[in-house]
């Protein structure tokens, strides 16, 4: 039976029809949806969300080593939270199956960077898939797994945003049960670092026997379409080597091209390779990210090679763009920008979010202030201007303390709750350690907005939703030997500013945690709430403005000028009410 | 190249997703070839929204290239606008709901905001139609199925899958309690375009019924 599932959906089913016991990840957008599948959809395979991406890992490793199948799931900045363990893992190799999951993110959809991370793998020495549609997405996380256990080694399956969110049609299988491995202790291999030089020369024998494996395995497939194998070139034939969906991209624009399909692209089979390329006058390399297989194929000494230098390392493929490169004829897209405004609309913090509220005090106390990675990257934009750094997970409490360090003396940091447990723990504890007086808000929405709303150990359940034991964050904060911890309720803008103010003020490390759900949590939707939305009476509005400064997208204008809010949309949170100077805001009767 | 080729595109919360969802599993059902892609992540705050569908015998990209798209939806008009280049001058087609969600953050939004977008199209030679789709959607009684009576117009204007496939379709995604008003919105939507299917009317009227009896 075939059905349309999503690239990640389908590397769920791949999971537990390949027998997958134990699945663990970080939620990151292009991943989510694989974890989120398998707990909703596959009750064998036993699937959580870790605290972050290296316990995520690590947790994998060793259900590995002890005998089970494994699939670990992260977006690509999450590698590198797990990169130690990613990188000598490969050392002691695997006993059951292990496969993580590394989704890319070219053109930055919805990460803080590009990073293509074949590179990691090559330098952890850890062979790549990349499936190119939905039904290799599932296949190859089969796929991988034999490979792990043949080799006994970790596998990286790497998708890109395109792959991991289009959906396309997959044929579905039953379960396999794959017997558990025996656990054998060998301190050689598992527990002794200074044995690792024993195991070295395992490494690079385990990539040679890749190498040839890679001559052989069907996934790195030649279709000819033009110039058969051993045949003289024909004058201007051109020939595709392609992975990933840019391959699906190639086969669009020249279906009449023969293609080189890589399916394993860490490591390459040279000698296919050079027999392909011999067999073309022109050979394009098409290929999202960087260089990868390019280099690898120069470095082979092949020279007929067209590449980066006219697709570009930078952003997304699409079909249009590589034919323009070549060179076909692509419709022109017009520009109606030059002619009429096509304005753009930005994403904001959700109708209804609280945390807003945050932004408007700090933008008061003309604050520096660091920021971090969720929802509240938002606050950088206009109009609250009031976010200044954001690099990655955890980053925005040491980047406030090394501003602090270099004379910012109110620096500030926000960070959400899902971070902070993430990778903002240590951070805290090294800032008080290291006599930093800042001052950390933390925005406690209960979940892990941004991405989708996953639980994580502060929101009290788990991915499965099982109740479990929430973390105390007000007590982890004190433990860690901050004096001065308020909780607010970040929908009450006073009390939010009063206690923002109070810890900037205050000497030494203070924490405020401004406390209220993500508007996006079931709980908290709209059909249950706001039964009387806002509306702002005209008579009495002076048109000053304030309320939007709220930001609040349930509020816009009319053709008069004045602000109007949609009954539709708004949730009842009483803020731009607490904005208006003349309470010309209220609830409708 | 015979792959159909559309473009979904609104405001977060729109339910953009959703009708291209249902428009791939139709297509699905009806035997053919289908990729769907979206964009995830920040986009979906309120922000632009936009699926694409294609369908044939065989398809390999999941993008539609600019020019190619045989019906781009737009469930708001800036966001039809947006997209408006993608449609196919040759044989496409740009439906819009007219609907006006002013973007609230961007600073003089409400001045700047392209009311004439659909004036301005029509006069670069591209076939637009308008359809005052929340409107309708109110009258039925919620606004939210805007988008189903936008899905239920360009149902009429992809022959290959026929009313059976589209009902069956709705039937099976849309839980019981929506299902009625969703079906009646999709109805109401088709049943405006299809004895029109072509040409479509330059511009629909305040009342779904009234167009049908033409
Ligand atoms: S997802 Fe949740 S936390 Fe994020 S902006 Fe929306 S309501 Fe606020
Ligand atoms: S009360 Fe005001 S700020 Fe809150 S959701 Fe409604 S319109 Fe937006």
């Amino acid at each position: 039976m075939k059905e349309l599932l999503l690239g990640n959906e389908a590397i769920a089913r791949g999971a537990w029809e390949a027998g997958v016991k134990f699945a663990s990840g970080y939620p990151g957008t292009p991943s989510t949806e694989i974890l989120e599948t398998l707990a909703k959809h596959y009750p064998e395979v036993d699937s959580q969300w870790s605290a972050n991406e290296k316990v995520a890992f690590e947790e994998g490793m060793g259900a590995a080593i002890g005998g089970l199948r494994v699939m670990v799931t992260m977006k690509m900045v999450g590698l590198n939270v797990a990169a130690d363990s990613f990188m000598v893992f490969p050392y002691s190799g695997t006993n059951g199956g292990f496969v993580v999951i590394s989704a890319d993110d070219p053109g930055m959809h919805s990460s803080q960077n590009e990073q293509d991370n074949r590179y990691l793998a090559l330098m952890a020495k850890v062979p790549v898939l990349e499936p190119s549609d939905a039904q290799e997405c599932k296949d190859f996380v089969k796929l991988g797994l034999e490979i792990s256990e043949q080799f006994s080694g970790p596998v990286m399956l790497r998708t890109t945003t395109r792959l991991a969110h289009h959906k396309g049609l997959v044929e579905l299988g039953e379960r396999a049960e794959v017997p558990q491995r025996k656990f054998t202790p060998d301190a050689k291999r598992f527990s002794v670092p200074i044995y690792r030089t024993l195991l070295r020369p395992g490494v690079e024998k385990r990539i040679a026997n890749l190498r040839d494996y890679a001559e052989t395995t069907p996934v790195n497939r030649v279709e000819w379409r033009s110039g058969q194998p051993g045949e003289p070139p024909t004058q201007g034939s051109v020939g595709f080597v392609s992975s990933s969906i840019a391959y699906q991209y190639a086969r669009e624009i020249m279906p009449e091209a023969s293609v080189f399909r890589l399916g394993l692209t860490h490591p390459v089979p040279p000698r296919a390779l050079k027999e392909f390329c011999a067999a073309h006058e022109t050979v394009y390399v098409v290929e999202e990210g960087e260089p990868f297989i390019e280099d690898q194929l120069k470095a082979m000494g092949i020279t007929n090679l067209v590449g980066k230098s006219i697709f570009g390392v930078i952003g997304e493929y699409s079909p249009e763009r590589l034919a323009k490169a070549i060179g076909l004829n692509v419709p022109e897209k017009p520009d109606f920008g030059k002619e009429i405004t096509v304005l753009p609309r930005p994403p904001m913090l959700c109708v209804g979010c609280g945390h807003r509220t945050v932004f408007d005090s700090l933008k008061q106390l003309k604050v520096t202030v660091a920021g971090d990675i969720g929802c509240y990257t938002m606050g950088a934009l206009p109009p609250y201007e009031a976010s200044h750094t954001t690099f990655c997970m955890g980053a925005s409490i040491s980047t406030a303390f090394g501003l602090e360090r270099a004379g910012h003396e109110r620096a500030v940091a926000i960070i959400g709750d899902s971070t902070f447990v993430h990778a903002g723990i240590p951070a805290l504890i090294d800032a008080v350690y290291n006599g930093s007086s800042l001052t950390l808000i933390i925005l406690d929405n209960s979940t892990t907005g941004m991405t989708g709303q996953q639980p994580h150990p502060s929101a009290g359940k788990t991915l499965r939703g099982k109740p479990a034991p929430k973390l105390d964050l007000e007590g982890l904060v004190r433990a860690a030997g901050v004096k001065q911890v308020q909780v607010v309720d970040t929908w009450q803008r006073k009390d939010v500013a009063r206690a923002v103010r109070s810890a900037v003020g205050h000497d030494g490390p203070a924490v405020v945690i401004t406390r209220g759900p993500c508007m996006r949590l079931p709980e908290m939707k709209l059909s249950e709430r706001g039964e009387r939305p806002y509306f702002i009476d005209e008579a009495l509005c002076t048109k000053c403005d304030a309320c939007f400064k709220v930001w609040c997208p349930a509020i816009t204008r009319t053709s008069a000028g004045f602000p109007i809010i949609d009954p539709v949309e708004c949730t009842a949170c009483t803020v731009c009410a607490q904005m208006c100077p003349v309470e010309a805001i209220g609830p409708m009767c | 190249m015979n792959t159909t080729n559309l473009i979904f595109a609104g405001v977060g919360g729109q339910g953009v997703l959703l009708i291209a969802e249902l428009t791939a599993r139709a297509a699905v059902r009806a035997g053919f070839d289908v990729k769907q892609t979206e964009v995830h992540g920040v986009s979906q705050r309120g922000g632009s929204v936009e699926s694409h569908v294609r369908f044939g015998p065989v398809v390999y990209s999941p993008l539609v290239t600019a020019g190619q798209a045989d019906v781009v939806v737009g469930l708001e008009k800036l966001e039809g606008l947006r997209y408006a280049n993608f449609v196919n001058l040759q044989c496409g087609s740009l439906l819009v709901n007219d609907h006006e969600i002013i973007p609230g953050s961007v600073a003089g939004a409400a001045e700047k905001y392209p009311h004439y977008a659909i004036e301005f199209l029509r006069g670069k030679g591209l076939k637009v139609t308008a359809i005052p789709a929340s409107r309708w959607a109110k009258d039925l009684g919620d606004g939210r199925v805007a988008n189903m009576i936008m899905l239920g117009a360009m149902s009429a204007l992809t022959p290959q899958m026929s009313e059976e496939v589209w009902l069956a379709t709705l039937t099976e995604r849309i839980p019981e309690k929506y299902r009625a008003l969703n079906l009646k919105a999709f109805e109401t939507g088709r049943s405006f375009a299809s004895p029109l299917a072509s040409p479509l009317p330059a511009e629909a009227g305040s009342d779904p019924k009234d167009l049908s009896k033409n």
